[in-house]
C-alpha cells in the first residue's frame, strides 16, 4: 500500500516541479529591461561610426592635419590612456548640439572603463557650433570653464578667420595639455573584459545541478531544460548572437538528454563532470570586436562646454 | 533514493527560483534608479552653488536690477529647503514639490540672464563669462542627469510589472513604482546664454 502512495506522491511532485521549472526557464528568456521595446528614437540624425581619432565627416581639415592629429592623439592615448576623439559633421539637422553630443558620447564610449577619461571635440560645420564633451573622470581637471576657454581662446578665433586646420590643432593641443597627467597608461594592457563581475560561473554551476536533477526525472524535461538554459545563459551573460544561441540550444538538448543517463549509476561522480561539460559551453559566446580603434567604455555625464564661431 | 532526489529538487527549486524570479534584477534596477536620482540632485546642487557668485557679479554692474536678483536669491533659498531623499523618489508629492522649486529657479535664472543683455560691460567681464560657461555646463548636466534618471525609472517600473517579477515584488519586495521627472512646460529649456 505504502509504495502506491509514494508513487502517487512522486507523480504529483513530478508534475508540479515540471511546470514550475518550465515556467522559470521560459521567463528567464524574457527581456530583462524595458529599454529595447519602449525606447524611441526622437531624432533622425544618427551617430556616425567611429573611424579613428579624427572623424572628419564634414571635410574641414586638410589630409595632412588629419594624419598629424591622428598620430598625436594615438601617442597621447598610449602615454596617458586618455582618449581624445574629434568629430565633425556637416549639419545637426535641427537637433540640439548638446543632445547630439551626449548621444555620440553614449554610443562611442570614448575613454577607459572605470577611468572615464574620454574627450570628444564635436564641430557642426553648417551651424558653426563647437562642443567639447568631457568624460566624468576628467571633469576635475578639464572643467566646464577650461573647456569653455579653450573654445573661446584657442578654437574660435582661428575658425573665425577660416583657419580650420589651425583651430583644430590649437584646440586639441590645449585639450591634451589640460588633460595630461591626470591619468597614466597601465604598464601592460589588461585583456579586454567582456563584462565585469559576470555571474557566469555561478549560473553555470547552478544550471548544471538543475539540469542533472531534471534529467534524472525525465529525459524530455532534462532535454528541454538544457535546450533552453544553455543558450539563455550564453545570451544574458555573454551577449552572444542568436545563431550561437540556437547552436548552444541543440548542444544543451543533447547534454540534458544524455548526460544524466550516462551517470545514472554513479550519483556523486557524475555531478562534477556535468559541471565541467557545461563550463566548456561558455566558450562560444562573446564575439570580439574587430581590430582597430574603439572606445574603452568611458562614461560621460554632460560635462564640457559649447560655443560657436 | 526518494529523499536524495527530493533534497536535490528543493535545492534546484531555490536556486532556479532566485535566478528566474527577478529578485536580483529588481534590486539592481532599484539601486540604479537611486543612483541616477543622486546624479540629478548633484547637478541641481551644482547650479545652486554657482548662484551666489553669479548674483554678486551681476550686482556689481547692474545695481538697478534688485528685483530680478532678489527673485533668484529667493528661489535658491526655496530650492535649498526641499530635499528628496533616496527613499522618497516614489513619492509623487515630494517629487512635484522638488520639480516645482527647481522650475522656479530656472525661470528666475533665465530672467536674470535676459536682464544681463542690457549691460555690455558686464557681458564683457571675464568673471561673468566664466560663470556663464559654468552655468551652461551645469544646465546641460541637469538635462543629462534627468534623462538618465527617467530611463532608469522606466527600466525599474517595467521590471516590477513584468511577469513573473511582479509576483516576486508583491510577495517579497513590496517596492512601489518610482516617479518620472516630468518636463515642466517652458522650463526644460536651459536658459540660453549667448554673446
Amino acid at each position: 500500500m505504502t509504495w502506491i502512495i509514494i508513487i502517487l506522491k512522486g507523480l504529483r511532485a513530478r508534475l508540479l516541479f515540471s511546470v514550475y521549472f518550465l515556467l522559470l526557464f521560459l521567463s528567464s528568456l524574457l527581456p530583462v529591461t524595458a529599454s529595447p521595446l519602449l525606447r524611441f528614437s526622437a531624432h533622425a540624425l544618427d551617430v556616425p561610426p567611429l573611424r579613428g581619432y579624427v572623424n572628419d565627416y564634414a571635410n574641414m581639415m586638410s589630409g595632412q592635419t588629419r594624419a598629424k592629429l591622428e598620430g598625436e592623439l594615438k601617442a597621447f592615448e598610449r602615454s596617458d590612456s586618455t582618449q581624445l576623439v574629434v568629430l565633425t559633421i556637416p549639419s545637426l539637422q535641427g537637433e540640439a548640439l548638446e543632445e547630439f553630443s551626449i548621444k555620440v558620447a553614449e554610443a562611442w564610449k570614448i575613454g577607459q572603463k572605470g577611468k572615464d577619461n574620454g574627450i570628444i571635440l564635436l564641430v557642426a560645420s553648417q551651424e558653426r557650433r563647437i562642443r567639447i564633451e568631457v568624460g566624468r573622470g576628467l571633469e576635475g581637471r578639464l572643467t566646464d570653464l577650461t573647456a569653455g576657454r579653450i573654445i573661446d581662446l584657442a578654437i574660435k578665433p582661428r575658425f573665425k578667420r577660416g583657419d580650420y586646420d589651425g583651430g583644430f590643432t590649437a584646440g586639441i593641443h590645449a585639450l591634451v595639455d589640460a588633460a595630461r597627467g591626470e591619468f597614466k597608461a597601465e604598464e601592460k594592457r589588461a585583456p579586454v573584459k567582456r563584462k565585469q563581475g559576470s555571474p557566469l560561473p555561478a549560473m553555470l554551476i547552478f544550471s548544471a545541478i538543475t539540469l542533472f536533477a531534471l534529467g534524472r526525472f525525465s529525459r524530455i524535461l532534462g532535454g528541454a531544460a538544457g535546450a533552453v538554459g544553455l543558450p539563455a545563459i550564453a545570451y544574458f551573460a555573454l551577449g552572444s548572437s542568436i545563431i550561437t544561441a540556437i547552436l548552444l540550444g541543440i548542444l544543451g538538448l543533447l547534454l540534458g538528454v544524455f548526460l544524466p543517463t550516462f551517470f545514472s549509476g554513479r550519483h556523486g561522480g557524475g555531478f562534477f563532470y556535468t559541471g565541467g561539460s557545461w563550463g566548456s559551453g561558455g566558450d562560444f559566446g562573446g564575439g570580439d570586436s574587430g581590430g582597430g580603434f574603439s572606445g574603452g567604455g568611458g562614461d560621460f555625464g554632460g560635462g564640457g562646454a559649447s560655443g560657436d564661431w | 533514493m526518494m529523499r536524495k532526489f527530493l533534497i536535490c529538487a528543493v535545492i534546484c527549486l531555490v536556486v532556479v527560483g532566485v535566478a528566474g524570479c527577478g529578485y536580483n534584477t529588481i534590486q539592481d534596477l532599484d539601486e540604479k534608479a537611486k543612483a541616477a536620482w543622486g546624479d540629478v540632485e548633484a547637478a541641481y546642487q551644482r547650479r545652486n552653488d554657482l548662484i551666489p557668485n553669479l548674483v554678486e557679479t551681476v550686482k556689481a554692474y547692474a545695481k538697478h536690477e534688485r528685483e530680478t536678483l532678489q527673485a533668484v536669491t529667493e528661489a535658491r533659498a526655496r530650492v535649498g529647503s526641499i530635499q528628496v531623499s533616496k527613499d522618497t523618489i516614489g513619492d509623487p508629492k515630494v517629487m512635484a514639490q522638488f520639480q516645482e522649486a527647481q522650475a522656479a529657479m530656472s525661470s528666475a535664472l533665465s530672467r536674470l540672464l535676459l536682464v544681463v543683455e542690457r549691460y555690455p560691460d558686464l557681458k564683457a567681464n571675464q568673471n561673468f563669462r566664466d560663470l556663464q560657461h559654468q552655468l551652461e555646463g551645469t544646465e546641460n548636466r541637469i538635462n543629462v542627469a534627468r534623462t538618465r534618471y527617467n530611463k532608469a525609472v522606466q527600466d525599474f517600473n517595467f521590471s516590477i510589472r513584468m511577469f513573473p517579477y511582479n509576483i516576486t515584488n508583491s510577495l517579497i519586495l513590496h517596492l512601489k513604482e518610482k516617479e518620472y521627472f516630468k518636463a515642466d512646460p517652458g522650463a526644460e529649456k536651459a536658459p540660453q546664454v549667448k554673446f
